[in-house]
């Protein structure tokens, strides 16, 4: 994803103890800027997927990638498309929900195919999937209702089509 | 076999070719320490007086020779003590390996007596770093270190131990050491013809030499390479060595204590072609300024290095003796008159020289030094003016023959790198040039040289200053002197004698070559005091975030 700088790197790593303060140790102490950073196992328990978000001009972005080779660790690194990439981010998010404003915020919830996951006397908790624009949108519009709480689960994603990028170019 | 994680590690250091380790022990090592015992024939442990020292050590045994270098010590203050050594390592690239005891597998994460998470710590100063929690795992572990340490660009790796791993019982089978294969990446044919294209077009070349170009093979190559295309060469202080500085091809060194015709040149070459340099701040000082004319080519093993600090035209990936040879084999003999006047008259108009006056010049006794030692001697230094007049003063001539902290500049390394590099050259002359202040840093480790029966000689051109410091207070900040002063009184002379070392003391010109021949003949750990002038400065110098170009030098 290259709008504003930013750019969306998938990470492949052994998973190990201590590879993700490898990773993130190593953006801090070069003062490389990261947005969200989500790590997950893959399909092979034996590694894992870290998807960051950086920012910053083509050379940083060089370099990131560069240092992040030189990781032991680290197997494979590859700066997504955004055009031939799925993005995609979770949202969880806690509103104030008076008895009179649950029909409008559950129209809203509908219209983003979002999903209403936790309900009490006076909040309303919603689940939400999509790419970060779609994400800020939804946000934006529940702000007058009053935002309990929000949680963001960083961006994660894929290349589109047959390419893996695991250690064997195969699904693993 | 079965056998115990300690005698497995002691079983894959002599699979590994280890001879010699350094280190100091402690409860979280007392097995390991009881398996090395019984294996003393085939590995030697050297006990140092600190940790810090025995980092320092294995490094400059690394250095001196080309192996891996092997330090361990006990958990928390032990492996704490290791660290600066660790980080002087990483910063020059050294391959070594640092062995560390721990508490208990259980008794992690508890702030346990000694407990120290040292794998967290080295984390930004190792290439990698391992903690062991089956004893299963140690002897891949420590192959699949030993081969990190020296594949790609090398470096230190640290292995941390539970104490408990080292008791228990596991199976051992020999292994044959794998082949270190120097570089992934085969040198690639069509990066080779670009770079002869802007070898062969190019009107002034200039050749800059760092740490990566200094070994044996990569220094053979490089004046091939030097002399095939008549191009002038300048070395990085952890080049020096990797070209002979007695050729006349040779510039001197590059960079804030360049020589003007190296700094020169860089300023108006049309193509600087980097062999094994990293650009640090250190040699481009002014980035902007930098080479403003030239092309660049860059060769490296490590691909974070291309376009890191300087954006280069072409680059090469891999090993540096591999990518200069393919260049050898191709590479035309080039003509090349009036650059190389040009150069030549630089080096007649701007030779390094000193003023003459002022008592005993420390710049004499480096002259001296090179002179009764024919340029074959080791030479480690510790970090300051002694360290510079030595880096251009001393015609280094030889790979591996400069052993210096260029990239951390750590006070305190020289004594402990000497005493490595001399028992991994038993045959060499090992001479620890110092200043007073980073003598006093690690001083303690003469008694490891006394008992060792270690003939190092060590010269304190002794300012009673930390004299770069003082240097700079007086260029740049007024003169204001601010805690740079070490009129301590202090006997270095007793101080040798007291730990059984022999101790001269150096005050008049006339002296100095009596002096080194006797101490060369002592064959034993000697201390030289050298009386010099607390204002004595390191000229050239280019003036912090100033272009290379715009050095200061000495009115002589
Ligand atoms: C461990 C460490 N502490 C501080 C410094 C900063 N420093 C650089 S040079 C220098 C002075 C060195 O004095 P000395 O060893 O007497 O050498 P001289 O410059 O007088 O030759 C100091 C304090 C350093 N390089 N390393």
């Amino acid at each position: 994803m290259k709008m504003d700088n930013r750019h969306v790197i998938s990470v492949l790593v052994e998973n190990q103890a201590g590879v993700l303060s490898r990773v993130s140790g190593l953006f801090s102490r070069r003062g490389y800027n990261i947005d969200s950073l989500s790590v997950g196992e893959t399909a092979d328990p034996k590694f894992s997927r870290i998807t960051l978000v950086a920012r910053g001009d083509e050379h940083i972005l060089e370099q990131i990638e560069k240092q992040l080779n030189k990781l032991i660790d680290v197997i494979k690194v590859e700066t997504l498309d955004p055009d031939s990439s799925v993005f995609r981010e979770l949202a969880l998010i806690k509103i104030n929900a008076q008895t009179g404003a649950r029909a409008s915020i559950t129209e809203i919830v509908d219209i983003f195919r979002a999903k209403i996951v936790d309900v009490s006397s006076s909040s309303l908790t919603v689940e939400i999937t999509g790419d970060e624009s779609k994400i800020n949108a939804f946000i934006d519009l529940m702000r007058p209702y009053g935002i309990k709480e929000l949680v963001r689960s960083g961006l994660t994603a894929l290349a589109r089509g047959p390419h893996a990028l695991n250690e064997n170019e195969e699904e693993v | 076999m079965k056998l115990t994680g300690a005698e497995i590690i002691v079983k894959c250091l002599i699979e590994q070719g280890v001879d010699t380790i350094f280190g100091y022990p402690g409860g979280a090592v007392l097995n390991i320490y009881d398996a090395l015992s019984k294996y003393q024939k085939e590995i030697r442990h050297i006990l140092t007086s600190h940790e810090q020292g025995a980092a320092h050590a294995a490094d400059g045994y690394a250095r001196a020779t080309g192996k891996v270098g092997v330090c361990l010590a006990t958990s928390g203050p032990g492996a704490t003590n290791l660290v600066t050594g660790i980080a002087t390592a990483y910063m020059d690239s050294v391959p070594m390996v640092a062995i560390t005891g721990n508490v208990n597998l259980s008794l992690l994460g508890k702030d346990s007596f000694q407990e120290v998470d040292i794998a967290g710590i080295t984390m930004p100063i190792t290439k990698h770093n391992f903690i062991i929690r089956d004893v299963n795992e140690l002897a891949p572990v420590f192959r699949r270190a030993f081969k990190i340490a020296q594949e790609g660009r090398p470096g230190p790796v640290l292995i941390d131990i539970p104490k408990d791993i080292t008791a228990q019982i596991a199976e051992y089978v020999y292994h044959e050491p794998e082949q270190i294969i120097k570089s992934k990446n085969r040198v690639n044919n069509r990066d080779i013809q670009d770079a002869l294209a802007l070898l062969e077009t190019c009107q002034r070349p200039l050749i800059c030499a760092g740490g990566g170009a200094n070994s044996y093979g990569a220094a053979e190559e490089l004046l091939t390479f030097a002399e095939t295309l008549q191009a002038p060469v300048t070395c990085t202080l952890m080049g020096l060595g990797a070209f002979p500085a007695t050729h006349p091809l040779y510039t001197g060194m590059i960079g804030m204590h360049g020589t003007k015709t190296s700094n020169f040149a860089a300023t108006q070459c049309d193509l600087l072609i980097a062999i094994g340099a990293r650009f640090s701040n250190r040699v481009v000082s002014n980035a902007k300024r930098f080479a403003p004319e030239a092309q660049i080519l860059h060769i490296d093993i490590d691909p974070a290095e291309i376009n890191k600090n300087i954006r280069c035209q072409k680059a090469i990936i891999g090993d540096v003796t591999e990518v200069l040879q393919a260049l050898n084999s191709k590479l035309a003999k080039s003509k090349r008159d009036e650059w190389l006047k040009q150069i030549n008259d630089w080096k007649e108009r701007f030779p390094l020289k000193y003023n003459q006056e002022n008592g005993l010049k420390p710049h004499y006794v480096i002259e001296k030094i090179y002179e009764l030692t024919g340029g074959d001697a080791i030479i480690a230094t510790e970090v300051g003016q002694h360290q510079i007049w030595t880096a251009q003063f001393y015609k280094f001539t030889k790979p591996r023959t400069l052993i210096s902290s260029g990239g951390l500049g750590t006070m305190g390394f020289g004594l402990g790198a000497s005493i490595g590099a001399k028992l991994g050259n038993p045959d060499k002359l090992v001479i620890n040039i110092a200043g007073d202040g980073s003598f006093r840093m690690n001083c303690i480790e003469l008694a490891t040289a006394v008992e060792y029966n270690l003939p190092i000689i060590i010269v304190i051109l002794n300012n009673h200053a930390l004299g770069m410091v003082r240097q700079w207070q007086d260029l740049f900040y007024d003169k204001r002197f601010a805690q740079s002063d070490l009129n301590r009184g202090t006997d270095f002379v007793k101080l040798a004698e007291a730990y059984g070392a022999i101790g001269f003391n150096l005050t008049r010109t006339e002296e100095v070559e009596d002096v080194l021949k006797k101490a060369i003949a002592a064959n034993k750990t000697v201390v030289i005091n050298c009386e010099i002038d607390r204002d004595e400065k390191v000229f050239p110098i280019v003036p912090p975030g100033e272009a290379i170009e715009d050095l200061i030098t000495e009115e002589v």
